[in-house]
Order: C-alpha cells, then structure tokens, then sequence
C-alpha cells in the first residue's frame, strides 16, 4: 500500500539531493488540535471516531496541499508498513498501537502528514531538511488556519487549543529539530548540553535510541511548553538555542581535530572502510558510520552533494525499511546483510577520502 | 552543570529527564541510557511516565474525588490514573484540579498564542441562532407576535451574515 510514497522522486527527506545542511538535518513542527462536541480519541466510542476519521479525512482531501496525497487506515496497513512510516516520521508508535478508526493523510513530498484520532483527534505534522522553524510556522499556521474554515475546533480562551494531555495544552505546538552532534558527543560534552538546556525547558532525546554511542549522534531537540507563551517566541526561544548549540557543535568538531586528529581521521577512514566493503552491518553500526561519513562532508573531505545520499541512508538503513526492500520480515541477522549490500552497492560510487582538503580548515 | 543524577531505576548515571503530570503532581524522572532504551522512552510523543511508575507510590486526594465530566464520564480518578482528559468539557469540570499543575508545566496557566478565528465565529453565529430561533418559538407560544417579529428580523439577518460570511471563505 505504501509503495507509492515510498517510490515518490519529490519525498523531502529521501530524495532532496540538494537542501542537506551542516549540524541540523530536519525541521518538524506539530500541532495538536480536537474536534467539538466528541470525546478525544481514547475516549471515543468506535462509531465516533469512525465519523471523526471520515469527516476529517474528506476535509483534507479538498485541501490544496493534500493534493495526490496518500490516505491510510492503520488498521489496514501490516506491521512492516507502519514500522517504515514509523521510521520516516509520518506516523507515531501511537497511532500504530491505537484502536480502529484511526488513519494518516500524507503529502505527495511527504512534507505533510496529518494522524486522525491518535492521542488528539488531529495531530498535524510539517517539516522541511534544514534548519527553517519560522518558515516551516507560516506554513503550518495557514494550513491550520485553512482546516479551521470547516472544522469547529475546540477552544478555550484560557487553556487555549484543548488536547488531551495538558503538556500540550495552549499553543498544541511541538517544535523540533534533528541535529547530527557527533562533535559533542565525541568530546564527551553532549551530557552537559542536554542538562543546559533542559533547564531551559527545551528536551532532548536520541533520534534512533539505540544507547549513547549507537545514535549515529542524531538528536531530536524540542520545546517541552506550550502554554502560556505565543507560537512566535516558541520558535524564537528554541531557535536561539538551538543556535547556540550549533556554535558548540562546530567548536566541538575543531577541538576534536585539534586535540586528537589523527583518532578522528582514523574514525572516518575506517567507518568509510567498513560501509563500503562489510558483509555484515548492523543498524547501530550503520548509523555510527554513517555520521561519521557526514561529518567528513562537512569537513569537505567528501563533496558537498554526497550530504544528502547520507541522510537517505540513516533512514533507509532501519530494520522496516531494510525489510520493506526486501518484500519480506526477515531475520536481523539476514538484515544485516542486507544492510551491507546495499551500502556497499549505492556507496561504490563514492570518491576517495579527500584529506589533503581537512589541512585548509585548520 | 549543577549536581549528577542518578538514573531512577538502576544506580547509572542518568542522561535523560522526564517530566509529566500523573494524578495531578508533576513527576520527574531520571533514567540512564539503557533503561530509557528499556522502557520505550524513544517516542516523546507516546510514552507515558504512568506506565513506568510504581502507581502505588503516588499520593491521592480523597477530597475532590467525585468529579466527573457529564458528557465524556472522565472521573477524578481517571485523570490522576492517565494524566489525560477526556473532551473538551473535562477542562470546567477538572479545571480547579488542572490550573495547579500547569503552573509548573508551562511558561504561564492561560494562553497567549493563535485564536481559531474563524471557527470560533462561525460556532458564534451558531450558538446566536440556537438561542434566537429558542426565543422565537416561545414568542409564538406565547402569541407576543411583536417579539416574535423582531426575533425573526434577528434571525433573518443573522443568516443573511452567516451565508456572506460562508461566501467569503470560499
């Protein structure tokens, strides 16, 4: 049923060969929105939010950015589908889990995703490669702005957007950024930046989870409040800090090539060894090696368009998609593989590791 | 940097800080890596501290544990169970149990961001035109045809309102 999607030559995070950044890999913002007069969705008897699901799905369908958007009811999908959507973003590990009359619409460039009756009656997705929070707003707030001409969504001038969780209660606004942090976690300081901005009410978690060294250091930073604060200085704040983030990244990157160059050339030439030519590559490997093939982009060891291709790999090296390609559920040890010949088959092409290019940035 | 913590449930060094309102108290918990990994803490979306908490552990509130919504039938109890409410009427009825609790969730307890504007006049001339047509027929039944009259003269032009509303919308 997915095919389509994932086959789709516009799709934002898998075939943008030319938007891929430094430090932040993607922009995502949500908002957390419930119809009047019907329970939210844990709440809901099946018949409501079957009716929810259709009144809300015919109403995306007419909007102009869902236009050869794709439509799924979860309960239709198999494991395996909404364990790839799972692993692209377009759905939450809730909404697989969630009771029938539940489903997603998704943008043809998988720009936008928008869950019926997952824990909020509609929790709408946009996001963008790069780091464009402001941009990435203006174009959620007209979208939202546009359901609301038929939808009665429910509001209260003191609580503001009702949800069912009051953590999100207020704006509905859930900022994030993906970040590739490698310097920070090689000088050992990324504890340190999650405890600081913590503080500032802004979170932090790993965006595969698969434990401190086996991230890829890909990190998801968001804001953790919503009420009480309008949607622009959301944005701003966390933008500032995410700014100041960015600034340790890159110190962090320089410090580690001043203090230990030779560790980390020897981390790159090896993890650019090991992608091209093992047999068997796990997914936590494949993630750490991939990182380090991005930091050697950004060290202009590797041409700037090869960024991209990468980015493509964190996300089509995941077990469901691994398994997806291969049309079957298969074993780890088997994706392992997998895994493997697909690196080494669309990473062949790669040019040699340019070192003589690192001695200009020192 | 402030103090080291330790992770709740084994003596690790903890990496990852959660927060969120379970029976009304704000919890928050320290895990290290692997038990963060361990207990699904991945997708800050759907993870609920409800699930790793020793609910027994919690403390209750005898005194206002009889509310419950009339249209959804949340319970207090309900809500300090799942830290969820149910429909938008559960926001009067829990309201008092609630405002305490965003005080030390958010930035501030009352909102200040986007008003759904035009949804929120559309529901506007709809809940007018609910009570003027009610005013109308008691009018009649009452035969105060003068009254009747200028209800329907309200109305009429509520309509016509609504109906070029609609018209600039599309």
């Amino acid at each position: 049923m997915i095919e389509p999607l994932l086959n789709c030559k516009d799709a934002e995070l898998t075939h943008n060969t030319q938007k891929a950044t430094p430090v932040v890999l993607s922009t995502r913002l949500r908002l957390a929105r419930n119809l009047l007069g019907t329970p939210f969705p844990e709440r809901a008897s099946l018949a409501q939010r079957s009716d929810i699901l259709s009144k809300c799905s015919d109403h995306l369908s007419g909007l102009g950015k869902m236009k050869k958007g794709s439509f799924f009811e979860i309960s239709e999908l198999s494991d395996l589908e909404k364990q790839v959507l799972v692993e692209r973003h377009l759905i939450s590990r809730e909404l697989c889990e969630s009771q029938q009359g539940s489903g997603v619409y998704i943008n043809k460039a998988q720009t936008c995703s928008v869950m019926i009756n997952e824990e909020d009656h509609l929790r709408i997705q946009f996001l963008k490669t790069g780091f464009h929070l402001k941009n990435v707003w203006k174009q959620i707030d007209r979208f939202d702005t546009e359901l609301e001409e038929h939808l009665d969504i429910a509001y209260d001038s003191e609580f503001g957007y009702l949800t069912a969780c009051p953590t999100n209660l207020g704006t509905g606004l859930r900022a994030s950024v993906m970040m590739h942090l490698p310097g920070l976690v090689l000088s050992d300081q990324m504890e340190r930046v999650i405890r600081a901005v913590n503080q500032l009410g802004i979170t932090v978690r790993g965006l595969f989870g698969e434990g401190s060294d086996a991230t890829g250091h890909v990190f998801q930073i968001s804001n953790q409040q919503t009420l009480g604060e309008q949607e622009g200085d959301i944005i701003d704040r966390l933008g500032n800090v995410l700014k100041t983030v960015i600034d340790h990244e890159v110190n962090a990157r320089f410090k580690c090539l001043e203090d230990s160059r030779s560790k980390v050339l020897d981390q790159i030439g090896r993890a650019y060894g090991v992608l091209r030519n093992a047999h068997v590559v796990n997914s936590a490997e494949a993630m750490n090696m991939l990182s380090l093939l991005r930091l050697a982009v950004d060290f202009e060891m590797l041409p700037e368009s090869n960024r991209a291709e990468i980015d493509r790999f964190f996300i089509e090296c995941q077990p469901g998609h691994i398994q997806h390609a291969t049309k079957s559920e298969i074993e780890p040890d088997e994706r392992d593989v997998c895994r493997a010949k697909k690196l080494r088959e669309e990473l062949g092409s790669l040019p040699a590791l340019d070192f003589d290019k690192l001695a200009d940035l020192t | 940097m402030g103090e080291n913590l330790k992770c709740s449930n084994c003596d690790n060094q903890a990496t990852v800080h959660l927060t969120q309102i379970i029976n009304n108290k704000i919890i928050k918990v320290d895990l290290c890596e692997s038990c963060a990994q361990a207990k699904g803490v991945t997708d800050p979306e759907g993870f609920s501290l409800a699930d790793l908490l020793n609910k027994s552990h919690v403390p209750t509130h005898e005194e206002d544990s009889s509310l419950q919504c009339p249209d959804c039938g949340l319970t207090t109890a309900d809500f300090r169970r799942t830290g969820r409410l149910g429909c938008s009427s559960c926001f009067t009825v829990f309201a008092s149990l609630l405002r305490p609790v965003l005080e030390d969730m958010h930035v501030g307890t009352c909102h200040k961001g986007k008003t759904p504007d035009v949804a929120l006049s559309r529901q506007s001339i709809t809940v007018q035109l609910d009570k003027l047509e009610k005013a109308l027929a008691k009018a009649i039944d009452e035969e105060a045809y003068e009254d009747a009259a200028k209800y329907r003269d309200q109305i009429k032009s509520l309509k016509e309102e609504a109906e070029n509303y609609e018209y600039s919308q599309s």
